[in-house]
């Protein structure tokens, strides 16, 4: 089993360097693509494998000076290589139908490596291999994100992703030099076996939630998300965003749950719990205000990722708390909304992609009608953006369903504080997710709906080919993993007893349930009763009202016929992307992202226009942009001090340098 | 016999709510005009105009997509099927396992969902102002609902609404604050969500201001029948929903006999028509807000639901 899946690593690495020279013909990238399509195939039958199967560990022959590296996989890293293989699959397929030519190398190369990077992550077994595939994860997504370089806002997104890339990595270097302590050996096995307490064990959580959460875009540290998304190609911003970020939350996941041991306190779960809160509505808010669909759907990816936050943290509180069949629950929840959002962000950033194609723009002012134009792409959005508003029976609300009942059961953990704060996030869970149905509305409907804005969006044509199934294909799995819910649940119940040590409570494949002699959820039987419901409205209003349409001109609200060269109408006199988000820009983003509106008026008598000026600021971004260029700065002015010193400042810092270093050497073999 | 009765029961439970839809919003126009001094159309010309609908060609826009005529089957199909699971003069129906408080959410957040994507389908102004407003208030309610269904959960321990009202009616809950408090959010997210005054006027077209009219102003004939029915479902679906979480007076308990059922429906009947009356004094007594007061209205629903979890957390605390 895992000789099977460390050839698979080592065959998409390998296949990393032969692309060099595959990239020279489009036959060799479609090569590269397909290969890759069959390892995210492979990964998910392994993934499945791994649940029904038992753990196993596997010494490779090679590895750091001090020791083998190791790989195993056990029930919690089983279940997170479905979304990985799920969503790489898909994207590698979008990728393998849209190669026209030969693929540059910069754009080929780094894509299996990534993948590699990834898988890599997801099967160590120890620190240092975790660390080696999490760095080939950020620089490979790194290069794949500065691949268009030309401009600017790509370079700026590319160097700010390095940032966080470098600062995540360095934190759990940190995490895990925290852990190991003085013994200094980080294989998984030995680190389990002494689990840190007290301020150790919240230092290591800060760590990882730092290192981790800065890479599944966690509120403060995601402010990279909505910026390196659009850089990077679609096939890329789809992994990125259904499968990178559910790696590093099986990161945070492999070191709350397994690392640190399972005897930690309840308030282990809470800045989890508030940062997932946070990040769910931030990020929805945001999604509601961008007007870049990969911008759009990166901030609905950081809010996604707040809400498996969520549920994880109330996994660790209630374990903490000993309620093993409530940490079940919510640990459930999260783990299927990792695999949910996975599959129909793939297919929602596959479809902005194939739009972007199309009709050659990411601006939801630029786009418009493409329902007409590109029927496919439309129908198989429109599955991917109803489970992300989690409207029933989708994927989206039968894990969303089951973090609210783990939210409403929340105030049994009895701590008078944490009820209070858990019954504000229950609220907060609920405005993200219905803020992340306006966000999809807006997403869909400004797009696909409408008339086309630009001759661009006129024109635009569907995918055709391997793109067209990578869209239909998880569209299709959306509805059966929202009609289906249950059966997952029991394919991860092995991985749900070890990070909560119970079952999820429920029985029978066909549901869901909150708890025993609780709410329960039966979503292919409401689907059922939806599907009959509009089933006989459409039968009687059939036999009742006269058949077919009559078609005439739309009532343009008043304004006056559109001039000859705007055949498809005055494209101002639709809703702008701007003008969607105006009631909850008003509402809302006032308060949390310090929105602004400013109309300034010219003085009497002047003929210039009046203008009106809006805009928003992410406070992440203005707290990262604001003090840590000031720092470097005054970093950068202390150290050009250094090159003033005379030699004999200079020999003196040497040789201080020295004795410190060497009574730090004694301090510690003292110890 | 049980499941033959349940099945029964549920069968003509959504006979009542698809007939007691248009009659209970002729009955709530014609109130509100008796109350405002003027003669009001017949409590039954809801249904007339329903039919008069009907039999009309709808007339479309000429870029309108599939989307103008999937949508109001979907919302109607996603109104009839919340509808059928809200329990009225029984308990124990045959869908009581399926009728959860979320689920009824979500089947509603799917009929606005295609409402406002209906709206934007032809790309007219009003369409996607319309849509935008009522996709921001909806991100406003859910939260107040969310909240003052956590009080009702805490209190029955679980969110189906059968069991709800079962624990209500018969586990001597009694009155509480907590009650009280979910109580006046629910009927603030109640108001908003079916576009009543203050929050919208369902009596206008073409208001600056309204929200619902501005989706399906491009709806005809049965399209047209079809958005208005969903809404008239809606109506009847939450205040049934109140009725039945808050009042569960008379209902006839799971299992019981049809005769049982008379006075279960008649209790029904009654405290509807009871809820229509306070509803109609209320929209005659009130003017309607403007459109950015609306976020202080539902934000204040919520803070009371937070409140009632609150009163609700303390009290377990001193029991």
């Amino acid at each position: 089993m895992l000789t099977f899946f460390a050839l698979l690593v080592g065959a998409l690495a390998a296949l990393g360097a032969a692309s060099v020279a595959l990239a020279r013909s489009a036959a060799g990238s479609r090569a590269v693509y397909a290969a890759c399509c069959a390892a995210g195939v492979l990964l998910v039958a392994g993934g499945v494998a791994g649940l029904l199967g038992g753990p196993a560990v596997l010494d490779l022959p090679f590895g750091p000076p001090w020791g083998a590296a190791r790989l195993a996989i056990d029930q919690l890293s089983a279940w997170f290589l479905l979304p990985l293989g799920a969503s790489v699959a898909a994207a590698s397929l979008y990728a393998w139908g849209g190669v026209r030519g030969a693929v540059a190398p910069r754009l080929l190369v780094p894509w299996p490596i990534f993948l590699a990077g990834m898988a890599l992550v997801v099967l160590a077994a120890d620190g240092f291999t975790l660390l080696l595939g999490f760095e080939a994860m950020s620089l490979a997504s790194w290069a794949l994100v500065a691949h268009d370089h030309a401009a600017a806002e790509n370079r700026r997104a590319a160097r700010i992703y390095l940032g966080f890339a470098g600062f995540g990595g360095l934190a759990l270097v940190a995490a895990f030099g925290l852990l190991a302590g003085g013994a200094g050996e980080v294989a998984f096995a030995v680190l389990r076996d002494a689990p840190p307490e007290g301020w150790r064990a919240a230092a290591v959580l800060a760590l990882v939630l730092a290192g981790a959460g800065s890479k599944a875009g966690l509120f403060p540290l995601h402010v990279w998300l909505p910026l390196a998304h659009p850089a990077a190609p679609s096939h890329v911003s789809a992994v990125m965003s259904g499968a990178m970020t559910k790696v590093a939350l099986y990161v945070l996941a492999r070191f709350a749950f397994d690392l640190m041991g399972p005897a930690q306190p309840v308030w282990l779960g809470a800045p989890l719990i508030a940062l997932g809160a946070a990040s769910a509505v931030i990020g929805a808010l945001r999604a509601n205000l961008e007007d870049d669909t990969k911008t759009l759907l990166a901030c609905s990816t950081v809010e996604n990722v707040g809400l498996i936050a969520i549920g994880l943290g109330l996994a660790l509180a209630f374990r903490g708390a000993d309620l093993p069949a409530l940490a079940a629950l919510a640990a459930g929840a999260a783990l299927l909304h990792a695999l949910n959002h996975a599959v129909f962000k793939t297919l929602l950033f596959l479809a902005a992609g194939a739009v972007l194609h199309g009709a050659l723009s990411r601006r939801l002012d630029r786009l418009g009608g493409l329902i007409h134009r590109m029927p496919v792409t439309a129908w198989a959005a429109l599955v991917g953006i109803a489970a992300a508003a989690s409207l029933p029976p989708l994927s989206g609300f039968a894990s969303e369903w089951l973090l609210l009942q783990a939210l409403l059961a929340a105030w049994r953990v009895g701590d008078l504080a944490f009820q209070m704060g858990v019954a504000a996030v229950t609220a907060l869970a609920a405005l993200a997710v219905a803020l992340a149905a306006a966000a999809m509305v807006r997403f869909w409907g400004l797009v696909f709906l409408g008339r086309p804005r630009t001759p661009r969006a006129a024109g635009a044509e569907d995918v055709g080919g391997a793109a067209r199934w990578a869209l239909l294909l998880p569209a299709g799995l959306t509805v059966l993993l929202g009609l289906l819910p249950g059966v997952m649940l029991d394919l991860a119940e092995p991985a749900l007893r070890q990070m909560a040590g119970a079952a999820a409570p429920r029985t029978g494949l066909l549901m869901v349930g909150a708890a025993e002699g609780g709410a329960r959820y039966w979503p292919a039987f409401a689907a059922l009763l939806v599907a009959a419901a509009v089933g006989g409205v459409a039968w009687w209003v059939r036999r009742r009202a006269p058949a077919g349409v009559a078609r005439g001109p739309a009532w343009d609200c008043g304004y006056i016929a559109p001039p000859a060269h705007l055949p498809f109408g005055d494209p101002a006199t639709q809703p702008s992307a701007a003008g969607f988000g105006q009631p909850l820009r008003r509402m809302l983003g006032a308060g949390l992202l310090a929105a602004r509106e400013e109309v300034r008026m010219p003085p009497p008598g002047s003929t210039l226009p009046a203008v009106l000026e809006a805009g928003y600021r992410d406070p992440a971004l203005a707290a990262l942009e604001g003090p840590l260029p000031r720092w470097r700065d005054a970093l950068a002015a202390q150290a050009e001090r250094l090159r003033d010193l005379s030699i004999r400042q200079c020999l003196g810092l040497t040789f201080g340098t020295v004795v410190l270093m060497l009574a730090l050497l004694a301090w510690m073999g003292a110890r | 016999m049980a499941a033959v009765l349940s099945v029964l029961a549920q069968l003509l439970h959504i006979a009542l709510i698809l007939a007691a839809a248009p009659v209970l919003t002729g009955v709530i126009r014609w109130l509100k005009a008796r109350m405002m001094g003027r003669r009001g159309p017949h409590p039954l010309q809801p249904l007339r105009d329903l039919l008069k609908l009907l039999r009309k060609v709808p007339v479309l826009a000429e870029n309108a997509s599939a989307v103008s005529r999937v949508m109001p089957y979907v919302a109607a199909g996603a109104a009839i099927a919340a509808a059928a699971l809200v329990p009225s003069f029984a308990r124990g129906m045959a869908l009581a396992p399926l009728a959860d408080l979320l689920l009824v959410a979500g089947l509603l957040a799917l009929g606005r969902v295609a409402m406002a994507l209906a709206g934007m389908d032809v790309g007219t102004p009003f369409g996607g102002l319309g849509a935008a407003r009522e996709m921001s208030f909806a991100a406003l309610a859910e939260p107040a609902l969310v909240v003052a269904a956590l009080s009702l959960a805490i209190l029955a321990g679980t969110t189906n609404l059968d069991a709800i009202a079962a624990g209500f009616r018969d586990g001597g809950l009694g009155l509480r604050v907590s009650l009280g408090l979910a109580l006046v959010a629910l009927l603030a997210v109640a108001v908003a969500e079916n576009a009543r005054i203050p929050v919208d006027n369902p009596a206008t077209h073409l208001e600056l201001t309204m929200v619902h009219e501005a989706m399906i102003l491009e709806a005809s004939g049965r399209h047209l029948a079809l958005w208005d029915f969903a809404a008239m479902l809606r109506l009847t679906l939450w205040l049934a929903l109140l009725v039945a979480v808050f009042l569960p007076v008379g209902q006839a308990p799971a299992g019981a006999w049809p005769h049982l059922w008379i006075p279960g429906l008649l209790a029904w009947v009654a405290k509807m028509a009871g809820l229509a009356l306070a509803l109609a004094a209320f929209e005659s007594a009130i003017a309607k807000m403007r459109v950015f007061r609306v976020p202080e209205f539902l934000g204040a629903a919520l803070l009371l639901g937070l409140l009632g979890a609150v009163l609700l957390f303390v009290s377990t605390r001193l029991a």
